[in-house]
């Protein structure tokens, strides 16, 4: 288990401040933030190789905040693997184990097993510089693995490789996370990455800590425009949300009245999710509360998938397969209807 | 070489180049040349000219390796940290190249000469620096150090911090890390740095006369025969001194560059 408490670093430029969160034991914890919010210099902070400038770090409720990198137990591996260039294959995984005093006996039989793990034993004698992507993103895996870490801290493990590779490496993480019942920081600025691999993830942004909770809920029920737009909610808006009738609460989006289920009254964010938004060229029957007509002002094609924006208005940005969009024959300047549930709409 | 040719800048910049290449080769080439074998012979037969040859090989070895134990740290924690004054610590590390380096003898008299600090520090150790080799280790050291800090310098530069960082990670000490990660990966720097070091010792004159007329390495005797004896008589010493010369830097350049495309 790992917590930070109120833990403000210090980057030069930015500070990144007050940032607390809990990664229970075996968890698979995400950070998701853009480029430059602090991610790795947080994961550097937590392994002990930057200083922080207030706050604490536990490790097991023990408090690890001025203990030195290599006496916490917890690995890292960077974005670019930085393995050791000059040692070959082998030594780079076995170089943890060696400064652990183990016996030859025991450092062979070790670093056999995250070998045959990960499956690389053809590549043990060469040098990381022959090396692809992937082969050495796995070198730098079993580097890390083969000290038996307490923790694992991941910065950007997939961002390095080619779509295929990282499929496959995505996949290979899980499994051995779930395998090891390894602790897991992993730090992404890749949303779908972030929803499809985390436990639970904590947004980063502007110097601190957003959102922290599951996929779903991040998906689902940002907390503030920052984080709706970072999970690529697309339809933000804000509205004048009155009483209506039941259970339901009118938001007024200038002269459009949508239904939306929320306690919340007066001015507030909306925010709608383009996939939960039905496009269909005839009014569409259902017990959803929202529907809607406009023409088509945009179409973003996507190959497989299209994003069209619809004038309602406020402008919808609404997700429709290929397929669909050539059998409803879609085009630009067409009026199509827009249908939606009360409960897809997010208010916050 | 047809692509080099293609552009007529390049044309003029070689031909510069060239000019200054043979003003390098002309007379050392020359020189050489000119010189019977004979007589090149008989002049290292000569003890004096022998015993001067080692010495200054033996000298600049010493001041060489002090440099290494005493410079590779500082260059080390001037390529990794910063502090205020840094800029300042690295102009002094390059001042010996631009002082005089008759004034530099001078200046190192003023220090360990028999009556000054050094001097007496090391006068119970039975070590004397004036007129005798430690003078000699010295004045080499203070001249030719800035290559090898300098050099070293920048191979630690080079060395990705993160590589140490994940070494910490894996349970490596900050020692441990050094020896086993940034030190490897500088080596070649600073193994080229230690060439250039030992080749600018070993031709290091105007600090070591002040310092040590005697025991006399080879620059001082080639220059005393030339002052008493003329061209003749010092031309194979001096010939001597850069064959000898250029053997072991060739040698030793062609070690330390050796797999630098692989």
């Amino acid at each position: 288990m790992i917590e930070i408490k109120n833990l403000t670093v210090d980057l030069g430029d930015f500070v990144l401040k007050d940032a607390s969160l809990k990664v229970e034991e075996g968890e698979y914890f995400i950070i998701l933030g853009p480029t430059g919010a602090g991610k790795t210099v947080l994961l550097e902070t937590i392994a002990g190789l930057y200083p922080a400038k207030s706050g604490q770090v536990f490790l097991d409720d023990q408090d690890i905040t001025n203990l030195e990198p290599e006496k916490r137990g917890i690995a890292f591996v960077y974005q670019d693997h930085v393995l050791f260039p000059h040692l070959s294959v082998w030594n780079n995984i076995v170089f943890g184990l060696k400064r652990r005093k183990k016996s030859k006996e025991e450092i062979r039989e070790t670093a056999n097993w995250i070998i045959d793990l990960l499956k690389i034993s053809h590549l043990v004698k060469r040098k990381p510089a022959t090396l692809s992507g992937g082969e050495k993103q796995k070198v730098a895996l079993a580097r890390a693995l083969v000290i038996r870490p307490r923790a694992l801290l991941l910065d950007e493990p997939l961002s390095a490789l080619d779509p295929e590779t990282k499929e496959t490496v995505q996949r290979e993480l899980r499994r051995i996370h779930d395998q090891l019942g390894l602790t897991i920081i992993h730090v992404t600025h890749d949303f779908e990455e972030a929803v499809s691999m985390g436990d639970r993830i904590a947004v980063i942004g502007e110097g601190r800590i957003v959102q922290i909770g599951t996929a779903q809920e991040v998906f689902r029920q940002p907390n503030s425009e920052f984080v709706a737009r970072f999970s690529m909610a697309r339809n933000i808006t804000v509205a004048d949300i009155q009483d209506g009738e039941g259970e339901c609460a009118f938001a007024y989006v200038g002269d459009t009245k949508l239904e939306v289920v929320t306690e919340l009254r007066g001015k507030h964010r909306l925010s709608l999710r383009p996939e939960d938004i039905l496009v269909s060229t005839e009014p569409f029957k259902s017990s959803a509360r929202n529907s809607f007509k406009g023409p088509i002002t945009h179409v973003l094609d996507k190959g497989s998938i299209l994003y069209l924006t619809i004038d309602v208005p406020p402008e919808l940005i609404c997700l429709v397969t290929r397929r669909s969009y050539d059998e409803m024959d879609l085009n630009k300047g067409g009026e199509v209807y827009v249908t939606f549930k009360a409960s897809a709409v997010h208010v916050f | 070489m047809r692509q080099i040719l293609r552009h007529k800048l390049t044309i003029v910049f070689l031909f510069f180049g060239i000019l200054i290449l043979l003003f390098i080769l002309m007379p050392l080439v020359k020189m050489v040349i000119a010189s019977d074998a004979g007589i090149l012979w008989d002049t290292f037969k000569d003890d004096q000219v022998r015993d001067a040859i080692w010495l200054t090989i033996k000298t600049a070895l010493i001041a060489t390796v002090i440099g290494l134990i005493l410079g590779v740290p500082l260059a080390y924690v001037l390529a990794r940290h910063n502090f205020p004054g840094k800029r300042i610590v690295e102009g002094v590390i390059d001042l010996p190249i631009v002082v005089p380096h008759t004034a530099a003898g001078i200046a190192l008299l003023f220090i360990f000469g028999r009556k000054f600090f050094m001097g007496q520090l090391f006068e119970p150790l039975g070590i004397e620096f004036v007129g005798a080799e430690p003078g000699i280790v010295v004045a080499m050291l203070f001249v030719s150090v800035p290559f090898l800090v300098d050099s070293a310098k920048e191979g630690f530069k080079a060395v990705d911090p993160r590589l140490e960082k994940v070494a910490r990670t894996l349970g490596a000490s900050p020692l441990q890390t050094f020896a086993r990660i940034s030190l490897p990966l500088a080596r070649r720097s600073i193994m080229a740095g230690s060439v250039m070091m030992w080749a600018r010792g070993l031709s290091e004159f105007g600090a070591v006369i002040i310092l040590a007329y005697h025991p006399m390495i080879a620059p001082i005797l080639t220059y005393e025969r030339f002052e008493s004896y003329g061209l003749e008589y010092s031309r194979p010493v001096a010939v001597l001194l850069i064959l000898i010369a250029l053997v072991v830097f060739i040698t030793l350049r062609t070690i330390v560059y050796r797999g630098e495309k692989s």
